[in-house]
């Protein structure tokens, strides 16, 4: 579905991505772990199409979508969810979720546009009891809902999540990571998770890789990178002494 | 069957993009973690990123036996040793051993690439499985039980030696499975016929062999003699063991796991890549290994890369049956031999036995050279003449093949000495 070969991008003279090459295949859940500064929402954001990439290639259904603009990424369906959510704080729940559609605005009607938001409705109830709310007044948690059920709102067939578990309560991070599996097993989404919170994105995924400086050092089955000496020390929190 | 259907059936652009990520990888690791390969790299200045494609992988430095010996023995080790859970030696078929490492990772795909060899050749949970290859430094033993246990079989860690018992447990246990190299399944066959058991008393169905280079008519003698289907396996110490590559039941060479380990071949002199088809030294990088990653090493295995797809339905590309070892090569009488010639040579002759030996002499500054070749009872009782008439026969075919003269001696059954392990085909009494 995705397949990224030699990627690299980076802010005037700094290199963040060095060749970096992932691929995802329909259907897949995959994580991109690191540490920060890594690079990982660097790698994100170029694939959204939000940073210039400077060498490298882009396959989205094997279209090469590098050197297109955002906008056309979206409505070819690779929707991003940005890190701190971005949301639009003085404008309701309801006025957020339709900004999303306004890509497609053209092409559909009012009536798909309200089936669609009964189905954002449908996955995260609580974003319907607070419809007319101020996106800023909402939860954390809330807020990660929105961001997700706004990128839900442009039909993407594959999205890209940055680190939706940033800054959330425990409890919530769980749930958003149950929602993250919903995503794929109720709406067939692919799906790119760029997480820090290593532990958590890897029991959901199928397949994950290591980005360190700007370099992918390790990839491979879940299953593999949980039980990586090097995964586990770095990301895992498991210490050296609980390790001897 | 397929032991990993979405792997060993991958698409061809798909395969290539997944080698890629694991190189770049696999490079980005122990370029920070290796000094051996750092220094190496710098030496020719080249970074990790340098390579932008499986095409570009060819600017990167081979590494060889002498480099393992030179940091004996955890000198090539991408990880701590404490991380290690697994340590085995190459079997020093020839010279110093050399030291390798796994990490729980490492040992988990290892099961899983014998499983896929040993479900190519037929093994599925419902075989009981003999291995018969030594357990110990060497990694024979050890590897294919991982991965017949994976697969859900019965397995009977026989071990290597002793064969009358080996056969006992085959009859008694019901073994289904053989996995042991080929000369000593040849050994076996050949006990079976002189304890007088016929071959309708063992329930083996399969025979899975490597560890040696053996040949088509050998395979026809032991599937014959055991009554069996055998495949040829094939691995090395020095990049996981047996696991490598396997024959699925076409028989028609042994499918790569390419998904793992990135082949090439190379002419040994020049080091330039062959053409497919064309046999060379195998060179191998491993794409997955955490503990003791290659890079482009040179096996020193003639084989070659076998072009056309496999009906059985694996994309993994073929390699042929290894032929012999770029250091088999003998030198005689300054023209390069090398004993898988003058094997199959004796093979086109009827009554011949698949046991054979090379000796070399040196007389007065020559080299000399003896065949002595095992023939069949019919053969060996016959008149004088017919036996001399063979001989003649052998010597000018082997004259034609290697282009130098060598005596020929055809010896009665069982006096070449029998090995438990790899057969010692070649002895070398010259002094320089």
């Amino acid at each position: 579905m995705l397949r990224i070969k030699n990627l690299e991008a980076g802010y005037g003279p700094l290199k963040v991505l060095r060749k970096v090459s992932l691929h995802i295949g329909p259907g897949e859940i995959v994580t991109v772990i690191g540490a920060n500064g890594a690079g990982k929402s660097t790698f994100l954001k170029t694939i959204a199409g939000l940073l210039g990439a400077r060498g490298g290639e882009v396959l989205f259904e094997k279209k090469d979508i590098r050197k297109l603009p955002a906008e056309r990424i979206v409505s070819l369906g690779c929707s991003l969810v940005p890190e701190g959510r971005q949301l639009f704080a003085p404008m309701t729940v309801r006025e957020n979720l339709i900004l999303g559609a306004c890509v497609q605005f053209r092409r559909r009607r009012h009536e798909e546009v309200r089936a669609d938001l009964d189905r954002v409705f449908g996955l995260f109830p609580r974003l319907k009891e607070r419809e007319e709310q101020l996106a800023g007044t909402l939860s954390g948690g809330e807020q990660q809902m929105l961001a997700i059920g706004r990128a839900l709102l442009s039909r993407p067939r594959m999205l890209l999540l940055d680190e939706p578990s940033m800054g959330l309560a425990p409890r919530m991070v769980r749930e958003i990571f149950a929602h993250i599996t919903r995503l794929r097993r109720e709406f067939g989404l692919t799906i790119l998770l760029v997480e820090q919170n290593a532990r958590g994105a890897l029991a959901i995924a199928d397949r994950g890789y290591v980005l360190e400086t700007g370099r992918m050092v390790l990839q491979g089955p879940s299953e593999d990178l949980l039980a990586n000496k090097d995964v586990q020390r770095a990301y895992l929190g498991r210490s050296a002494e609980e390790d001897a | 069957m397929y032991w990993e259907p979405d792997r060993e059936c991958m698409g061809k652009e798909e395969l290539e993009q997944l080698q890629f990520e694991r190189l770049q990888s696999t490079l980005n690791r122990i370029y920070s973690q290796v000094p051996f390969y750092r220094k190496k790299f710098d030496a020719q200045g080249i970074l990790p990123e340098d390579i932008g494609s499986l095409a570009d992988f060819s600017r990167l430095p081979f590494t060889t036996k002498e480099d393992l010996r030179a940091n004996y023995p955890y000198g090539l080790f991408a990880v701590p040793l404490r991380e290690v859970v697994r340590i085995h030696a190459s079997s020093g078929t020839t010279g110093e051993s050399t030291v390798v490492g796994y990490t729980r990772n490492d040992v988990r795909i290892w099961s899983n690439l014998t499983a896929r060899v040993l479900t190519m050749g037929g093994v599925t949970k419902d075989d009981v499985v003999q291995i018969a290859f030594g357990y110990g430094l060497f990694t024979g033993g050890f590897g294919l039980h991982y991965g017949a246990e994976r697969i859900g079989a019965s397995v009977i860690p026989a071990s290597s030696g002793n064969t009358l018992r080996q056969i006992k447990i085959m009859m008694d246990f019901k073994t289904t499975a053989l996995v042991s190299t080929p000369s000593y399944a040849l050994l076996v066959a050949e006990t079976i016929r002189e304890q007088g058991i016929p071959p309708a008393a063992l329930s083996l169905k399969y025979g899975l062999f490597g560890a040696e280079p053996w040949s088509e008519r050998m395979r026809r003698e032991i599937e014959e003699k055991l009554g069996i289907v055998a495949t040829d396996n094939y691995g090395l110490s020095e990049i996981i063991g047996p696991g490598v590559s396997g024959e699925c039941r076409e028989q028609n060479g042994l499918h790569i796991n390419e998904d793992h380990f990135l082949v090439e071949v190379v002419d040994p002199e020049t080091l330039q890549p062959m053409a497919a088809g064309e046999t060379g030294e195998l060179v191998i990088t491993s794409l997955t290994k955490e503990a003791f990653p290659m890079i482009r090493y040179r096996t020193r295995d003639l084989t070659s890369i076998l072009p056309g797809d496999c009906p059985c339905g694996r994309t993994l590309r073929r390699m042929a049956r290894v032929r012999g070892r770029t250091d088999d090569m003998l030198i005689i009488k300054g023209v390069n031999v090398f004993p898988s010639q003058i094997e199959s040579v004796l093979f086109e002759f009827e009554g011949t036995e698949p046991h054979y030996q090379i000796v070399l002499d040196r007389k007065g500054g020559l080299d000399e050279v003896t065949v002595l070749v095992e023939v069949g009872e019919a053969i060996f009782f016959d008149q004088m003449r017919q036996q001399r008439g063979m001989m003649e026969r052998i010597r000018k075919r082997l004259a034609q093949e290697l282009g130098i003269t060598v005596e020929v001696r055809l010896v009665e059954q069982k006096t070449i000495a029998r090995s438990e392990g790899k057969a010692q085909r070649v002895i070398d009494n010259r002094t320089l």
